[in-house]
C-alpha cells in the first residue's frame, strides 16, 4: 500500500523555503515593473495569476513593447512549456482518489520548486497537502511584487540578495540524499548538471530560454537514466 | 489597468493551460516502463539543471554564493532538513558578504 502524504500543516511547513525564495525574485519582478511604469496592481494581478518567474519577467518586456497578444501567447507557450511535463510527472504522484477539478484547481500552483518538491519528497501527495504547500509560496510570490512596487527600498540589498540562495539549497537539500543512495540517480543529476552548466558556458553564442535549456536538459538526463537504469531495477538496489 | 487587461489574460490563460491540460487529462497509471522510469527521473533532472550552475550567481556575490553551495552541499548530505539547509546557506552568503569586503 502507497502512503499518501496529505496533511495541509506538512504542506505549508515544505512550502517555507520555497516562499522565501519567491520574496526576493517576486520583489525584484515588483520593482522592474513599477519602474518601468507598470501599475503596481497589475504587477501584482500578473504575479497572482500567473506564479512563473522567467514568463513574467519576459512578459513584462514584451508589454513594455506593445508586442502583439500572439507573440505574448507563443513566448509564454516555449518558457513555460516545462510545466507540461511536471504536470505530466506529477499525474503519477498525485493521491488516485483526486477528482478531476481537484486536479485542476491544483494545476495552478505547479512551479518549478512545488513540483519538485511535491514529486520527490513523498510516495504519493493528496490535496490538503498541495493546498498548503501552495498556500505560502503564492502569498510570497503577491507580496513580494507588491512590496517590491510599493517600497523599492524597503529590504536592504544585502539581505535580499542573501535570500536568493535559499531556492536552490532546498534544491540541494531534495536532490542529495537520493544522490547518496542511488547510483542510477546520481548519473542522471550528473549529466543534467553537466549540460545545464554546458548551455550557460554557449549561452554567448547559442541563445536558447531558460525554460527551453531546462526541458533539454530534463529530457536527455531523464531518459539517459530511463534507458540504463529502468525503475524497476532501481527498487531493488 | 485596461491597456494591461487583454496581456494580463493572454498570459494567464496560457500558463495554467499548460499547467492544467497534462494534470487533468492524464489520469491513468503509465505502465510502460520506460516512461515510469523518465518520469521517476524527471525531478531530480529538473532540480540538477536549474541549481547549477545558477546557485553560484543566485544571490550577493559569487564568492558568497559559492560558499552558501558549499554549506547547502554539506548539510544536505548530512540529511538535514530542507528549511535548515536553505536558511543555512542564506546565512552563509550574508555573512560572506559582510565580512569579506571589510578584509579586502
Amino acid at each position: 500500500m502507497e502512503v499518501v502524504e496529505n496533511h495541509f500543516s506538512q504542506g505549508l511547513k515544505d512550502g517555507i523555503p520555497i516562499g522565501l525564495g519567491y520574496l526576493s525574485v517576486s520583489f525584484t519582478f515588483g520593482m522592474m515593473a513599477v519602474s518601468n511604469g507598470v501599475p503596481v496592481e497589475v504587477a501584482v494581478m500578473i504575479s497572482l495569476t500567473n506564479l512563473t518567474s522567467a514568463g513574467q519577467f519576459s512578459a513584462l518586456s514584451l508589454m513594455l513593447e506593445s508586442a502583439s497578444l500572439l507573440e505574448l501567447a507563443l513566448s509564454q507557450f516555449i518558457i513555460n512549456l516545462r510545466y507540461a511535463l511536471m504536470s505530466l510527472s506529477l499525474t503519477q504522484k498525485v493521491d488516485k482518489h483526486m477528482k478531476t477539478y481537484e486536479r485542476a484547481l491544483i494545476a495552478y500552483g505547479v512551479t518549478d520548486e512545488i513540483f519538485a518538491l511535491a514529486s520527490s519528497t513523498y510516495e504519493r501527495v493528496g490535496k490538503w497537502y498541495m493546498s498548503g504547500l501552495i498556500l505560502f509560496p503564492v502569498f510570497c510570490w503577491t507580496m513580494g511584487t507588491l512590496l517590491g512596487g510599493a517600497f523599492t527600498t524597503l529590504m536592504p540589498e544585502s539581505l535580499r540578495s542573501a535570500l536568493g540562495i535559499a531556492i536552490y539549497g532546498m534544491f540541494l537539500a531534495i536532490i542529495i540524499p537520493p544522490a547518496k543512495k542511488l547510483k542510477s540517480v546520481r548519473k542522471v543529476l550528473i549529466l543534467a548538471i553537466a549540460l545545464s552548466c554546458l548551455f550557460s558556458a554557449c549561452a554567448s553564442f547559442l541563445p536558447i530560454s531558460s525554460g527551453f535549456v531546462i526541458i533539454i536538459c530534463t529530457v536527455c538526463a531523464a531518459g539517459f537514466g530511463a534507458w540504463l537504469f529502468p525503475v524497476e531495477e532501481v527498487s531493488h538496489e | 489597468m485596461n491597456n494591461y487587461l487583454p496581456y494580463m489574460v493572454v498570459m494567464a490563460l496560457v500558463t495554467y493551460l499548460i499547467r492544467m491540460v497534462p494534470l487533468t487529462f492524464f489520469q491513468k497509471e503509465i505502465k510502460s516502463p520506460f516512461i515510469k522510469s523518465f518520469l521517476f527521473y524527471v525531478p531530480y533532472a529538473v532540480l540538477g539543471a536549474m541549481t547549477f550552475p545558477a546557485i553560484f550567481t543566485s544571490g550577493g556575490s559569487v564568492l558568497a554564493s559559492t560558499a552558501g553551495c558549499l554549506i547547502a552541499l554539506y548539510l544536505a548530505y548530512k540529511g538535514k532538513g530542507l528549511l535548515s539547509v536553505a536558511v543555512a546557506a542564506c546565512i552563509m552568503v550574508y555573512l560572506v558578504d559582510l565580512i569579506f569586503p571589510l578584509l579586502s
